[in-house]
């Protein structure tokens, strides 16, 4: 028999609190609408984090404050305006930012001026709408609990799209990451899948700021890939330990939040930095203890033949 | 035999005959002819911004001529790419780089191929060739000698590591030619000739031609076969002992140039014009240059 919602009560039996929170479709929606975004987020973001693209990620979480005053100006549901702006902003910054050949600086110049003129537009639309934004706490922190059905499917379809997208181009992807220049001259188009990524960015943060707002994207995005990748270089290890992390943090965060009067995204984005914390106190902690040990037989240089000085 | 699949064709490794580039209006080198043969090891010197780079992109397809022709591996530049191994100039990974060794030169083998990212498991049939290329890995890091830090994050490693697995990725797929971008460029000296000795011995015991780009001759002096100086858009080409004098090197310049031979066998080149300091003065320098061969030409 299923609890009073206004009042749940943690049991301390966990199959029953478990069960409990199961009973209600709003929770299973939110739990299920958490592990598409857990999914989605920590392989997209795993690759943002190799390629050092978090300035990106960043603007293109602030594309949902334009995306969703243009839905209420337009009157169409708010997931429609985050999609559509965080995929302009992501071909605007592929433009803007150079592509193939990007140095630094020029790169977070260009992202840095569509940050601004997309605040700029979502700031336009508020005073064209010419009234308060209703959700906008949700905008900022989400609202996991007030996941539609309608928003599961349009998660699970961008999902999908996403994952076939990253499977199809995941290993060019990963070379021009890593090594552009060998990339480039064995005939991987660098730029196009720079771009391209992009746009599977843009697709990851609007998906996860439904569940975590605007400001705890990175809560999903940076979190659990920097866990991982702190924890293991091999890359398949690393890509299923970050899915792994990715569904306790929001699973946790859930559940917790479900027996508590607090907010869903405190709690998604306290254990996601708990957990980062905690592996990278695990791994300073054994290279402490093997420091003084040599790590490995000191390599045999073959001795210098010939001339030198 | 070749791994790539593609029918190895006849004709030397590289072929320049009568070839000008031009980048932005700059005459960069005009009237280069050169030829690379079939396993030889070949070093190519001149001062920065000579154009060593620009020759490079030229043999790969990513820089057109203005005038002459270039042949590949007996084709055009770009068609046979997947028979070059190429390292370009000095990149160091980023200390937080958190892939290996391994993982790297695993790219160097099948990165540009689409699909899922390292194959799974499951999918059917790759077990075989899901072996043959962890084999393939495998040895080629063997014969850098890299196994023993492989494994470690790339990130991690000194130069001198990272540049042995950058060769391996240079060479898993048994390139017929490799071309080399200052790979001995800042390591230190025993560094320098231990890499020139594993190119040699790639060279000599693969039969793969090297076209290598450096900045000082001496740690390859034992091993080379010829060298091609770059110098004020033309190019020398000979053995070391004709090219690297003071004859050659001061008709070259067109100024006075001294090489000493010291005691030890080292060359040392004295009066050699280096890039000035600023680029604004390059760019006159260069501009100048181009001006003077359009009058010659």
């Amino acid at each position: 028999m299923p609890a009073d919602i206004a009042n749940p009560r943690l049991s301390w039996n966990l199959a029953q609190d478990v069960s409990e929170l199961l009973e209600y479709h709003f929770m299973t929606n939110a739990l299920l609408a958490g592990a598409i975004v857990a999914v989605i987020a920590g392989l997209i973001g795993w690759l943002m984090v190799l390629r050092r693209e978090t300035f990106a990620g960043h603007t293109l979480s602030l594309m949902a404050f334009p995306g969703a005053s243009s839905a209420a100006l337009l009157g169409v549901p708010a997931a429609w305006g985050y999609f559509a702006f965080c995929g302009v902003g992501a071909l605007a910054i592929g433009r803007l930012s150079g592509g193939e050949r990007r140095a630094w600086s020029e790169e977070s110049a260009g992202i840095g001026a569509v940050q601004a003129v997309a605040l700029a537009a979502g700031f336009l639309f508020v005073s064209l709408y010419g009234g308060v934004l209703g959700d906008l706490e949700n905008l900022l922190f989400g609202n996991p609990i007030g996941v539609s059905d309608g928003q599961v499917l349009l998660l699970a379809a961008v999902a999908v799209v996403a994952l076939l997208v990253l499977g199809a181009i995941g290993r060019p992807l990963l070379f021009a990451s890593i090594d552009p220049h060998v990339a480039g001259a064995r005939g991987v188009p660098v730029g196009a899948l720079s771009s391209t990524f992009l746009l599977l960015l843009g697709l990851a943060v609007a998906a996860t700021s439904q569940i975590t707002g605007v400001l705890l994207v990175f809560a999903l995005l940076v979190g659990p890939p920097a866990t991982a990748q702190a924890i293991t270089a091999r890359p398949l290890l690393s890509l299923g330990l970050t899915v792994v992390f990715g569904l306790f943090v929001v699973w946790l965060g859930l559940g917790i939040s479900y027996f508590s009067v607090y907010p869903a995204g405190f709690f998604i984005a306290t254990i996601s930095f708990a957990v980062y914390v905690l592996a990278r106190v695990l791994v300073a902690a054994r290279a402490w203890r093997s420091y003084g040990r040599p790590r490995r037989p000191p390599a045999p240089e073959p001795s210098p033949s010939g001339v030198i000085a | 035999m070749p791994a790539t699949g593609l029918p190895r064709r006849d004709g030397p490794a590289v072929e320049l005959d009568g070839a000008s580039v031009r980048v932005g209006g700059r005459v960069v080198w005009r009237d280069v002819s050169l030829t690379v043969a079939r396993g030889e090891f070949v070093a190519l010197l001149g001062a920065n911004g000579s154009g060593k780079s620009t020759l490079l992109k030229v043999l790969l397809g990513a820089q057109r001529l203005q005038a002459g022709s270039v042949r590949v591996l007996g084709g055009a530049p770009g068609e046979s790419s997947r028979a070059i191994g190429y390292l370009p100039q000095r990149r160091s990974f980023d200390q937080g780089t958190r892939l290996r060794g391994i993982d790297i030169v695993r790219l160097g083998l099948d990165g540009d191929r689409w699909g899922l990212p390292l194959a799974p498991p499951w999918s059917a049939g790759s077990a075989r060739r899901r072996r043959a290329a962890r084999e393939r890995v495998a040895e080629v890091i063997e014969m850098v000698g890299a196994g023993s830090y492989a494994r470690r994050a790339i990130g991690e490693l000194s130069g001198g590591e990272q540049q042995r697995l950058l060769i391996a990725q240079a060479l898993v797929r048994r390139p017929e030619l490799l071309l080399l971008d200052e790979p001995l460029d800042s390591l230190d000296l025993p560094n320098q000739a231990s890499v020139a000795g594993l190119v040699e011995d790639i060279c000599r015991g693969a039969g793969v031609a090297v076209l290598l780009v450096a900045h000082d001759v001496n740690p390859l002096l034992p091993y080379l076969d010829r060298v091609v100086y770059l110098a004020r858009g033309r190019a020398v080409e000979g053995p070391v002992e004709q090219v690297i004098t003071s004859e050659t090197l001061t008709r070259l310049y067109g100024l006075p140039v001294e090489v000493l031979r010291a005691s030890d066998g080292r060359l040392v080149v004295v009066g050699q014009p280096e890039a000035p300091a600023h680029h604004h003065d390059r760019h006159a320098h260069a501009a100048a240059h181009g001006h003077s061969h359009a009058h010659a030409g």
